[in-house]
């Protein structure tokens, strides 16, 4: 099978979700190239190596150097007319899922959004899909007409490990469209540095209606600064304003799939549950212990978050040694 | 100025879903996709704003009508329910060939309005997909509306991604995905409530739009529930705060998640 990947890229770095769709390319295929684009790429073409690629194909030009919707996906459109690959796929981050959405229509080709698992039987794409937010699993399956496409949920599927003796043959293809021709103009990035997306993270400290206000989530910033996590939190704290809605876990904010999940002041409404219970290990920490959260706890601790959560912070300090 | 938004119904967020029998079954109600409360009632204060006329729309059977008239008691101008037997079972590309046929058909619209995603499929493909068969640009996971001049046909927002926000601005016709960001939601009036529960919905089906179904190229083959948590909660005890954090630490370095 041949299977390619549409990359992306930050800060001059290949993104995890990237590696990861990688990965699973080449668990699936015999032969796997990667799509880069962009403006000065040699390192990412690189690193697209390193994480597995066996060939990539590169867009190297101004018009690709900020991620815009419109020539991104009438050129991965374009490559997919001109190398006839079997399916391509993505990680299933915002652009991810923009892009191959849009080559889905322009293709006419079936895409399985946002997998959490992939495989192929019979020459036909076929994935494990969450629905309700996590509540029902699919299972779902393309038709195996033409090109196959799927966007692959982060933290799903394992990268490679870095072989930085990998190289291979570079394709260099030129933007289908000038820049006169596109309708989109990007004015602008403000990059939220040093913050871990929760979507990625792999450690959540997450504060809920317990932290009684916007200063309550300090205790909760400490430790998951110290476990070198992301910070999270419940519909009812950010409905209160106090904390930004990026925050937000559960199923009207972001899935999550972290290996650790510390939920402190959070009573685990099912909407907040569908949000997070595929995290690997959830700690509880709840004043009531007929909180629901606990029933999904690997770990829970019937206490006051605010001596809890520090007493926690003050031992990883010492433990991890920071 | 016709602006175009796209909702379905989708179960109750607090519903408890199972499946029997093969399929997901709950008893709550039906309610409008909650990613829609917030683009429905952006796209009536762009009404207000613009004087612009607001068109809610839904693919699917009846059991959508509740959703679109929710959008109605909130100011939307008119509601439309599409609609054919034939696309029982459709899959994504079939939803947004009808729907993009639909806005179409309609002539003179220059701003169709997503929200997030589908609460129940947790998918947003149809977003991108339709502005492509529209020929309409597509700004997805838009958090603000900076600004929007019908007039000189352009459009400027804020999209958050995941290493924080950009500004793009681009030319209208444009389909736009909204976050929760975009607005506080509105919720009907009871006037608005009875003035909705009285609007008869036309349906417009295959042939008013002069499409044929196709065929599904994407099947969900089966459903079932997540393996159970359920049960395993341990529960760490102690002296002080100190000591449970001491033991709820070796636990975890146990697990090998640090």
């Amino acid at each position: 099978m041949k299977i390619f990947v549409w990359t992306e890229h930050f800060d001059n770095k290949l993104a995890q979700a990237s590696k990861e769709a990688i990965g699973a390319a080449k668990s699936l295929g015999d032969q796997v190239t990667a799509l880069v684009f962009g403006q000065n790429v040699d390192a990412i073409v690189q690193e697209a190596f390193h994480f597995g690629a066996d060939a990539v194909i590169k867009a190297d030009d101004a018009t690709l150097a900020d991620f815009r919707a419109e020539p991104y996906i009438a050129l991965v459109a374009q490559i997919a007319r001109d190398h006839q690959p079997d399916a391509i796929l993505a990680g299933a981050t915002t652009r991810g899922r923009e892009v191959l959405g849009g080559v889905s229509a322009d293709l006419d080709a079936a895409l399985l959004d946002d997998v959490l698992s992939l495989s192929i039987e019979d020459g036909k794409l076929t994935a494990t899909r969450a629905m309700y937010a996590g509540k029902v699993l699919t299972k779902e399956q393309l038709s195996g007409e033409g090109v196959q496409l799927a966007t692959l949920r982060s933290r799903a599927f394992k990268a490679l490990d870095a072989d930085t003796s990998r190289s291979g043959e570079v394709i260099s293809v030129e933007p289908v469209l000038s820049e006169d021709e596109i309708a989109t103009k990007s004015e602008g990035f403000e990059g939220t540095v040093g913050e871990i997306s929760l979507t990625e993270a792999a450690i959540i400290v997450s504060g809920g209606r317990g932290v009684g206000g916007p200063e309550g989530f300090e205790p909760i910033r400490e430790l998951a600064k110290v476990l070198g996590g992301a910070v999270g939190a419940s519909r009812a704290t950010v409905d209160a304003g106090w904390i930004p809605y990026e925050h937000q876990v559960g199923q009207t904010g972001k899935v999550v799939s972290p290996d650790l999940y510390i939920a402190a002041g959070i009573s685990g409404a099912i909407q907040h549950q569908a949000g997070m219970r595929n995290s690997k290990v959830i700690v509880a920490i709840n004043k009531d212990a007929e909180a629901p959260i606990f029933k999904l706890a690997r770990y829970g601790v019937v206490g006051d978050l605010f001596e809890i959560v520090p007493a926690l912070t003050e031992v990883f300090k010492e433990k991890l040694g920071k | 100025m016709h602006i175009v938004v796209v909702t379905k119904a989708t179960p109750d967020t607090g519903a408890k879903i199972t499946v029997e029998n093969g399929v997901p079954t709950w008893k709550e109600a039906m309610v409008i996709n909650p990613w829609d409360e917030y683009s429905v009632t952006e796209a009536v204060v762009l009404k207000e704003e613009h004087k612009a006329k607001v068109t809610i729309m839904a693919v699917g059977p009846a059991e959508h009508d509740d959703a679109l008239k929710q959008g109605l008691a909130i100011g939307c101008d008119e509601a439309i329910r599409v609609w054919d037997e034939a696309l029982v079972g459709h899959d994504s590309l079939q939803y947004a060939r009808a729907l993009a046929a639909a806005i179409k058909k309609l002539g003179d619209v220059t701003l169709v309005i997503f929200g997030k995603e589908f609460a129940d499929s947790g998918s947003n493909q149809h977003i991108y997909q339709t502005a492509r068969l529209l020929g309409f640009q597509v700004l997805g996971s838009v958090s603000k509306l900076i600004s929007l001049d019908f007039g000189a046909g352009t459009i400027k927002v804020e999209r958050s991604v995941e290493q924080g926000k950009q500004t793009v601005s681009s030319k209208l016709p444009a389909v736009l995905g909204v976050l929760k960001d975009i607005t506080e939601p509105r919720y009907p009036s009871f006037i608005g409530i009875r003035k909705a529960a009285k609007a008869q919905i036309p349906v417009w089906g295959l042939s008013d739009l002069g499409i044929e179904a196709g065929t599904p190229k994407a099947t969900i083959l089966s459903y079932s529930e997540p393996p159970k948590r359920e049960g395993e909660v341990e529960f760490i005890e102690g002296e002080s705060p100190r000591e449970i954090a001491e033991k709820l630490a070796e636990k975890l370095l146990e697990e090998k998640v640090l």
